[in-house]
């Protein structure tokens, strides 16, 4: 690796690690990135194109008329020599073959569903249920603040089977994305004790 | 890594007729496939071999140099395309130019590793 004579100090080692935030069109995943990350999320729309530059109104769901075309990410320095960063995959399905991409070496996923229009987080919730050996936890987006489904409906809407975690999670509170973080990574160190499925999925 | 006169100047920013991959020599991977979330840093900066690079790969060097960031932020912040960023940061590694951390080695659900994003969470909730 070394072979230039410039290489007379090595950085101090640090390591990432990967979370994946999935879901719809519009279900909040920029704004759940937003909501934590140390750098203001990149957004790469900017970069494909000038032309479509994204306007993420998240707010209010039936109003969003552009959307992150591509994917967007945000970072969080947990220690000195470890950087979490999140990746949103983007919600068209054009861009699916991004997904394994995004998925490959991920700690774990979040799955972000909003009550009012399930169905557009079907595809997400399918790919990490059937298609990724990534371990996800879904989590319902309370968009006005409020829980307006109880979680075991949308359980059962969801057909999610009884070892996925259900959880709620307001995308533009700070603390609350901390939260649904923890009960993704808490899920994923399930998955790595003995007993749980590590690979389970490898032979795909 | 060649840098070669003729394409010099003509990027895909100052050129909307070069197309990307023209700047990999056709090449759509590098030599391992680079992880997005991976973190890339550089063991010194050397001006003379940055006037050798193409503008994408001295943009993707320079800022390598200046900072540790991942493939995708070293991708968005030069405005390099994501799969030409990772052939280019390949061949700079390759080249003992830049060094990546490759998150791959260990196994993204390592107890220890997920322990520590843990406590990195709950101190920072």
């Amino acid at each position: 690796m070394a072979s230039g004579s410039t290489l007379n100090h090595r950085p101090a080692h640090r390591t990432s690690v990967k979370l994946v935030i999935a879901g719809g069109f519009g279900v909040g995943k920029t704004t759940l990135v937003s909501a934590v990350s140390e750098i203001p999320p990149v957004n790469t729309d900017n970069w494909m194109t000038e032309a479509s530059r994204t306007v993420d109104p998240l707010a209010v769901g039936d109003a969003k008329t552009t959307t992150t075309v591509a994917m967007d990410f945000g970072r969080i320095t947990l220690a000195q020599d470890l950087v979490l960063y999140l990746f949103g995959t983007p919600g068209q399905a054009r861009f699916w073959p991004m997904w394994d991409d995004l998925s490959r070496g991920a700690s774990g996923a979040v799955v972000l569903v909003d009550t009012r229009r399930l169905a557009i987080s079907f595809p997400a919730v399918n790919y990490f249920d059937a298609d990724s050996d990534v371990p996800f936890v879904v989590a319902v987006n309370l968009f006005d603040g409020q829980q307006t489904h109880p979680l075991e409906e949308v359980r059962d809407a969801l057909r999610l089977s009884g070892e996925v975690p259900l959880i709620t999670c307001d995308a533009r509170d700070r603390r609350s994305v901390a939260g649904a973080l923890t009960a993704a990574v808490s899920h994923s160190l399930r998955h790595s004790a003995p007993g749980g499925r590590p690979g389970a999925l490898a032979a795909r | 890594m060649s840098g070669n006169g003729q394409l010099r100047g003509r990027t895909a920013a100052t050129n909307p007729w070069v197309r990307p991959y023209v700047l990999t020599s056709g090449r759509t991977r590098g030599h391992g496939e680079l992880l997005i979330h991976a973190l890339v840093s550089a063991p010194g900066y050397d001006p003379q071999f940055a006037a050798t690079l193409l503008p994408e790969a001295r943009a993707l060097y320079e800022r390598a140099c200046t900072s540790t960031e991942s493939v995708a932020e070293l991708s968005a912040h030069c405005g390099v395309p994501l799969g030409v960023t990772r052939v280019l940061l390949s061949d700079l590694c390759s080249a003992g130019r830049l060094l990546v951390d490759a998150p791959a080695a260990a196994s993204p659900l390592d107890r220890n590793l997920l322990e520590r994003v843990l406590d990195g969470l709950r101190q920072y909730a």
